[in-house]
């Protein structure tokens, strides 16, 4: 287990697309976080059911995607193409139907391998489908068994490397997204989440060693995304949005600490903190992604990104082809734009990255927390505390202050009842203890019995 | 500043105590339940609601002043019954079978539940039985469905079916909503209405019921 006491990347300067401190060799080849960027591509299914009876169609489904996928990443010349099969959950209930569908994906991009030179990586994510039991069971049962068959057959059936959108701690995060109540969320990241990614994810390293699959990493979706979508819709601040974001990150270090090696999740966009600390690459998503939904940091995820993604897409005919294929020349273009600035030199390329950067970090406070000089300042902070817990309650103190200062220098301006959010979320983290036992004796009178098992967290 | 005026105040704020409190004593006075519920609580969270829409507030401060409400209701409840108080409409609210997005049906159906509907939570991954189930044994007026996944959306048209089986289609109104779904998918599986949001989802039950 690797705990980290000091960054991978120390000068904003060096966080940058394309490089990482730690970049990784497939056995074809292929280097993430070595100089290049490649389109990582997402999608998923039209409007229909999944069943026994669906499976042919679906089958025939994901083989065109993927068919015209390829074929139009070699008549773009991308020079390596990273695609993700992220299961819908029926497909992870019964793990041989995500089986089949990676086998389907895996042979066709080694058909493009030897006909066309194309290099490629097969991410398959399959999903946590633990919470179908409420309150969940963690750690064994029906639902623990078919996830971990699931990891395993899509291993064997040509998964380079497997992720997961892992949930647990959510039970009770949903809520306490809504009610802006912080010692609950970081409850939820730092005692619950990072229990549970300690657990999953030592399943998730064995199950890819045992079968020839790189473990790479995890994402805090159901949580800080959930907190962005909802903030782009109005229903929350944009600054507890923020705060989660940067609370998050210490949970998705987990995986990497118990040996995930990258690349990161696309839709973790604590991804730029995770390459800070730990070196090792990672994909983002953006401006691109809008085929799945609106965020506020479109340009400023490219600045780091080694992957870049455009998180789902579905299979729906548009006048330029197929969805997943005009998908994937948006991501083939934006990368290639990338790779060009690299290739010009270094200062062209961090020109690019700033341009990026400059474009979304005042409009709002989620973008702002992006910015690699903050990245790497707030990183310090949270590496400087060595337990999952002591790191989100130092990010959630750092972040409220950096943001308060961000904005009183002018440098991201909040509305009047943004900064009187600021004020009452920084209140509630100055209340948060420092020690862990504290806050967990502080939750328990709290905790409803019929959301969430605590013994499942190894709590009593 | 009357005690039902304080007692809005307190929901306003979201001072569960302060609410309860309220309730107490406006009862003490002799104001009639359903006065304190309509003019305090329901008032009190329309003007939320409204602060909400005009982008005063946000959403928690909206659910804080929800759960201030609900525990001044507890108090009023017996005497509402009492009374013969009865809620504007009962409507059994779920995300459909497969799916387990819930937030969006949580702020519909609270939302609803400040409106002064009874509100019936099936939960999520919610099989049609459920739904039958409320309107046959439970007198759902209306059969509210959300889905958030594009591969759940064809479970809202099994709901609408089941409930057709049961032969008990014509007692209810069906509205659906959720990020994938729209008006032309409703009227494709014969639901009786959508909503984008939570706020028109309270007009569109509204006007569905005819009140
Ligand atoms: C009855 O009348 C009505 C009337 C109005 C109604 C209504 C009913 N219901 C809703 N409304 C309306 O009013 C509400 C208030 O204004 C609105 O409700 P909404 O729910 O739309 O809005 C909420 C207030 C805020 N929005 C949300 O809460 C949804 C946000 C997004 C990001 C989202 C979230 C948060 C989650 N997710 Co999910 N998730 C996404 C979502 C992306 C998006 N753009 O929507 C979506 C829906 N998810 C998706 C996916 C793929 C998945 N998710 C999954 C899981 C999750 C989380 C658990 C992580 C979390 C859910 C948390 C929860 N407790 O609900 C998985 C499925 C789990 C399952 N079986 O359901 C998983 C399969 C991911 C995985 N690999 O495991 C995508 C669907 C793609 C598709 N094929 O359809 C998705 C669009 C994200 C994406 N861009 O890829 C209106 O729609």
């Amino acid at each position: 287990m690797e705990i980290y006491k000091h960054l991978a990347v120390k000068d904003p300067d060096d966080l940058i697309f394309g490089h990482s401190p730690r970049p990784l060799t497939l056995p074809n080849g292929l280097v993430i976080g070595g100089g290049l960027v490649y389109p990582e591509l997402n999608f998923t299914l039209p409007p229909m059911s999944i069943s026994a009876e669906t499976m042919p169609e679906i089958r025939e489904q994901y083989r065109q995607i993927i068919e015209s996928a390829c074929a139009r990443a070699v008549d773009l010349y991308v020079p390596g193409l990273v695609v993700e099969f992220e299961l819908l959950p029926e497909m992870t209930r019964t793990p041989e139907w995500g089986a089949e569908i990676t086998a389907i994906l895996r042979d066709c991009l080694d058909r493009f391998a030897q006909r066309d030179g194309l290099k490629s990586a097969l991410r398959v994510t399959p999903n946590d489908i633990r919470e179908f039991e409420r309150p969940p069971r963690m750690r064994s049962g029906g639902l623990w068994d078919d996830m971990i068959r699931s990891f395993e057959l899509c291993a064997q059936a040509g998964a380079d490397l497997l992720s997961i959108e892992s949930t647990g701690g959510k039970e009770i995060h949903d809520d306490a997204i809504l009610y802006a109540d912080l010692p609950t969320v970081a409850y939820a990241l730092g005692v619950l989440g990072a229990r549970d990614m300690t657990f999953l994810w030592d399943m998730i390293v064995r199950v890819g060693l045992k079968n020839g699959a790189i473990p790479a990493g995890d994402t805090a979706c159901g949580f800080a995304n959930t907190a962005m979508v909802l903030a782009e819709i109005r229903h929350i601040p944009r600054v507890w949005a923020a705060l989660i974001r940067v609370m998050s990150v210490a949970r998705s270090l987990v995986a990497f600490e118990r040996g995930a090696v990258g690349p990161g999740k696309d839709c973790a966009y604590e991804g730029p903190y995770i390459k800070a600390i730990t070196g090792y690459p990672i994909a983002m998503e953006g401006a691109e992604a809008a085929v799945a939904h609106s965020s506020p940091i479109g340009n400023i995820a490219k600045a780091t990104a080694d992957l870049w993604s455009n998180e789902s897409v579905q299979n729906v005919r548009l006048l330029g082809g197929a969805a997943p294929t005009v998908s994937l020349e948006q991501l083939a273009y934006a990368a290639r734009l990338m790779n060009t600035a690299t290739e010009a030199g270094p200062h062209t390329a961090l020109m690019l990255r700033n341009l990026f950067v400059a474009s979304d970090t005042t409009y709002d406070p989620q973008a702002y927390v992006l910015r690699p000089d903050v990245v790497i300042d707030l990183s310090r902070e949270i590496i400087a505390e060595e337990t999952a817990y002591g790191r989100v309650r130092r990010a959630a103190l750092a972040t409220a202050q950096c943001l308060r200062k961000a904005h009183h220098d002018g440098l991201c301006p909040l509305s009047p009842q943004e900064v009187n959010w600021l004020d009452r979320l920084s209140k509630q983290a100055d209340t948060l203890p420092e020690a862990e036992e504290a806050l967990i004796e502080q939750m328990k009178d709290q905790i409803d019995p019929e959301k969430i098992r605590q013994d499942q967290y190894g709590l009593t | 500043m009357t005690i039902i005026d304080e007692l809005r105040e307190g929901v306003i704020q979201g001072q569960a105590n302060v609410a309860l409190e309220k309730v107490k004593k406006a009862l003490e006075e002799g104001y009639a339940a359903d006065v304190i519920l309509n003019e305090g609580l329901i008032s009190a969270m329309s003007n939320v609601g409204q602060m909400y829409e005009d982008g005063v507030v946000f959403v928690p401060e909206m659910l804080i002043a929800a759960r201030a409400m609900d525990k001044a209701l507890q108090i009023l409840r017996p005497y509402l019954v009492a009374q013969g108080v009865k809620p504007v409409g009962k409507v059994a609210i779920g995300t459909v079978k497969g799916d387990l997005h819930d937030i969006g049906k949580k702020l519909v159906a609270m939302m609803l539940e400040g409106s002064g509907f009874e509100i019936i939570d099936l939960g999520i991954d919610a099989p049609p039985e459920k739904f039958v189930d409320a309107v046959q044994n439970k007198g759902a007026d209306v059969v509210a469905l959300s889905a958030l996944l594009t591969t759940t959306m064809p479970n809202m048209k099994t709901v609408v079916d089941a409930l057709k089986q049961a032969g008990v289609r014509d007692k209810v109104r069906i509205i659906i909503g959720g990020a994938p779904v729209n008006q032309a998918y409703a009227d494709q599986i014969g639901a009786d209405g959508y909503a984008p949001d939570a706020s028109s989802a309270v007009r569109k039950v509204r006007e569905m019921l005819g009140v």
